[in-house]
């Protein structure tokens, strides 16, 4: 009997052998990916920029410490993988997280990859060294990072100033590649050197982004792929229908929207498209230092007016979704579930009932039917902007609130926002780590350069580093959960939804997988493969 | 003739020097910087790197010390350097120029053989079914967008072909290159097509009711003769006008239909470069297109004495 079983045990051993080792030779070599992008990235200094059209022909050039793994749509703790860290290990009282580096990596230039980059890197992004960064827009992830120091070539700890569990949540990010030391920011920005699997060639504007394959990557056989192009189309309309025409191998990062996944699915059957939600939330910024939402109880009304569920069926045809600060789950790791969220000022699906509630506020503070209050909604002239804003402009009616549209050139965006010359501001936010850390100290911590409104409550700093601190992770949901209710009852930055949008690639694109709760981290390419 | 050219020419140098500063302000008077720009990417504005920007790209100078800078740098063929690339703008747009010079001729070129055979039938066959149809495909061709026409062209090839002509790659050969741009050029170039073919039948049934036309014919002048030798001659001088004008409004609908077939010349580029405030760019490419225009212009004006022997520049 025993004898039996060890046979069909082989058996079944050697079946499984054979199959995968099938299934690890399937992966074939060469082939150039051809993707379209939107638009001219505008550098190629991923530290120095808050978009994907950076990051995703970028992030191939460059290896992180760490990264999540490509092969699994939800980033969480759980997927961090080493990169250009063999292994990591937390002090006991969690302040000092150290790096043992992998030897024998080179930089595309030839130069070898040690501790010292590591540390230039964070520098860099403390503002530390002597040649700055431009733009510094993670500048908030790092607000407790205390250095970072070497040991030899080849070990590198960041000191923290507190326990932050999350930090190498930040690390893994798509946002976090190590640059060399030795190569100025100008040049990373127009011609970026890193030691990833793909090698920066060329930048034509509104032409193409090109990449070819690192012979010398570290990682042995991989990149599959010989290159990848990126042809530049600001056109969307003509894009998606170079990708029906067979034209491209893949769309740019979610670029497909659900109006245009229809047309695509009717022209191009064979194509596969996933339609995920991208951790991109439409929300309002406002003016709290000014009259009239200084005024706390006239904020509450206008949360109150809300009616989330009409942007989703009228802007997406039902398919965005409802969530706080975090993203909510499934996709999201932090977001408050469902029951949870119903208890939110505003979440309550008795619309009516709510703005029942926000007129009699409205009343209560001397505005009504023969007084009502006038105010402005500012937003960027992009219709993805605008057209929120004017679903936003009927819903303040129903509460006393006539509201006009101002529409800002992209270009004088940033500069009225921060010059505070607004009521009412429409916005899109993307975050690039579904982490509270991320999400909380980028937007809603004292002092941080993209808190556009400002808001600043020394309570809720203190929530957000009582949070941070937290090793058991289910516990720190629940007052994850806890915060992200009073940031929406306290109108610091209402939430309108959570977007999807779709990346299609053709059949034979192997290897690729669309993550859901991030449109940041997973375009390192290296495992992508042309089934042709 | 001699002191006409003279004049004219130090005439097309004072309005090349006017709308070189009219440029150069109406750019600063707009809101918002390349540095207000570039932020844009990082998702907000740190006033002091911003400042710093500014100073690395000399926007922090007085503007007509910037405008001297530039004039300086234009007079020796140093356009600057592109905001966004930190590249020679020469370098940005060298390559650039000659695509759209070529889409722009084909256009030209399209609208001329197409409009001005069709106006003259059209006329010539005045009232008949014929000209009803050329009038309406006229017609059409005015309140078409060029913009929608490229893209129905564009949505045809795909669903009848499986394919689209737009840029992917650089043309191999002058063929190629012809067939690439062809259809660009016909989109953009049926505007101006219809405009040439309705000025032409009207300004050809105009010079038909002269008396010398009459005249030839009761010479026993061909039809022929009589409509291409002696009425298109004298019809074709108000379309000489219209056709020098166009050119300079052609770069309007290359605009759009760069965008939309993708290609890179320089009137796309000019728009992005315009919405992200590239100054070196916007400026030396408006400098000229203006350069472009007033030559054009000035042809002309030359023509005319070539196509009316009544014209006469006095000295």
């Amino acid at each position: 009997m025993k004898r039996t079983i060890f046979r069909v045990a082989t058996a079944v051993s050697l079946v499984g052998l054979m199959l995968s080792a099938e299934a690890a030779l399937a992966q074939k070599s060469g082939g150039v990916l051809k993707a379209y992008h939107r638009g001219t990235p505008p550098s190629g200094s991923i530290h120095e920029e808050a978009t994907n059209s950076t990051v995703s022909p970028y992030m191939g050039v460059f290896n992180n410490l760490v990264m999540y793994r490509q092969d699994i749509a939800k980033n969480s703790m759980d997927t961090i993988v080493p990169d250009l860290a063999e292994s990591w290990a937390w002090n006991s009282d969690g302040t000092k997280l150290t790096f043992k580096l992998r030897k024998g990596v080179k930089f595309h230039d030839g130069k070898p990859f040690t501790a010292k980059d590591v540390q230039c890197t964070w520098d860099g992004i403390q503002g530390k060294r002597k040649a700055k960064l431009r733009k510094n827009p993670r500048k908030s992830w790092y607000k407790n990072l205390e250095s970072v120091s070497t040991n030899g070539d080849y070990e590198a700890t960041f000191n923290l100033k507190r326990r932050q569990p999350a930090f190498i949540a930040l690390l893994a990010s798509g946002y976090s590649p190590v640059y060399p030391c030795h190569v100025s920011p100008k040049k990373m920005r127009t011609h970026p050197i890193g030691t990833g699997p793909f090698k920066f060639v060329s930048l034509k504007q509104n032409e193409h982004v090109k990449f070819t394959k690192n012979k010398d990557y570290w990682k042995k056989d991989r990149p599959y792929l010989d290159g990848v192009e990126w042809t530049i189309i600001k056109s969307r309309a003509t894009r998606v229908l170079a990708f029906i025409a067979g034209k491209f191998d893949m769309t740019f990062n979610v670029d497909v929207t659900i109006p245009l996944l229809k047309e695509v699915k009717a022209k191009a059957p064979h194509a596969i498209c996933e339609l995920v939600t991208t951790n991109v939330s439409t929300n309002l910024i406002i003016n709290q230092d000014a009259p009239p939402f200084d005024n706390a109880q006239i904020r509450k009304a206008m949360v109150l007016a809300i009616d989330r569920q009409a942007f989703i069926d009228i802007l997406s045809e039902g398919q965005h979704v409802q969530g706080g600060v975090m993203m909510p789950p499934p996709s999201g790791v932090w977001g408050m579930p469902p029951e949870y969220l119903k208890t939110v000022a505003g979440y309550n699906p008795d619309v009516a009932g709510n703005r029942a509630a926000a007129r009699k506020i409205m009343e209560s503070q001397g505005y009504g039917p023969n007084n009502r209050l006038k105010i402005k909604v500012s937003t960027r002239n992009i219709a993805i902007y605008r057209d929120p804003a004017v679903i936003l402009i009927d819903h303040l009616k129903e509460i006393y609130m006539d509201a006009t549209l101002d529409t800002v050139e992209s270009a004088n965006w940033y500069s009225k926002v921060g010059r505070k010359d607004y009521m009412v501001g429409l916005n899109l936010t993307g975050v690039g780590v579904d982490d509270p850390d991320a999400a909380f100290y980028e937007g809603y911590s004292c002092g941080s350069q993209r808190n556009y409104t400002g808001y600043c409550k020394p309570e809720m700093e203190k929530l957000f580093e009582q949070q941070s601190m937290m090793v058991d992770q289910e516990a720190r949901k629940k007052l994850v959960w806890k915060i992200d209710k009073m940031l929406q009852e306290d109108a610091a930055r209402p939430m309108i939804d959570h977007r999807k949008a779709a990346q299609c690639f053709q059949p034979y694109v192997k290897g690729f997988v669309t993550h859901v709760n991030s449109v940041y981290n997973n375009w390192r390419l290296e495992d992508v493969w042309l089934d042709k | 003739m001699g002191t006409y050219l003279v004049k004219r020419f130090s005439l097309m140098i004072l309005t090349l020097i006017g709308i070189s500063i009219i440029i150069f302000v109406l750019l600063r008077l707009m809101p918002g910087n390349i540095a207000d720009i570039m932020f844009e990417s990082a998702g907000f504005i740190d006033p002091a790197e911003k400042a710093q920007i500014e100073k690395e790209l000399g926007l922090d100078l007085p503007i007509p010390v910037q405008y001297f800078n530039w004039i300086q740098g234009v007079l020796v063929w140093d356009l600057g350097y592109s905001y966004v690339s930190e590249m020679p703008a020469v370098d940005e747009l060298g390559p650039r120029i000659p695509i759209t010079a070529k889409l722009a001729a084909l256009a030209l070129g399209f609208s001329v053989l197409f409009g001005l055979p069709l106006g003259v039938i059209s006329a010539v066959k005045q009232d008949t079914p014929l000209d009803y149809i050329l009038r309406v495909i006229s017609l059409s061709g005015l309140s078409l967008p060029s913009f929608w026409l490229a893209l129905l062209i564009l949505m045809f090839s795909v669903h009848y072909f499986g394919d689209m002509p737009i840029y992917m790659d650089p043309p191999d050969n002058l063929w190629d290159e012809l067939l690439l741009y062809s259809i660009p050029a016909a989109a953009v170039g049926f505007r101006s097509s219809a405009l040439i073919m309705r000025l032409t039948r009207s300004s050809m049934l105009e010079v038909m009711r002269q008396d010398y036309i009459r005249t030839a014919r009761s010479k026993g002048a061909s039809e022929n003769s009589i409509n291409y030798h002696h009425a298109l001659k004298n019809a074709v001088l108000p379309v000489t006008t219209i056709i020098g004008i166009e050119a300079a409004f052609l770069i309007g609908g290359l605009i759009i239909t760069e965008t939309v077939f993708n290609i890179p010349g320089v009137a796309h580029f000019l728009v992005q470069a315009i919405l992200v405030r590239d100054y070196p760019i916007v400026q030396s490419l408006v400098m000229l297109i203006a350069i472009v225009t007033v030559l054009v212009n000035f042809a002309v004006d030359l023509l005319y004495a070539v196509l009316d022997p009544r014209i006469k520049y006095a000295d």
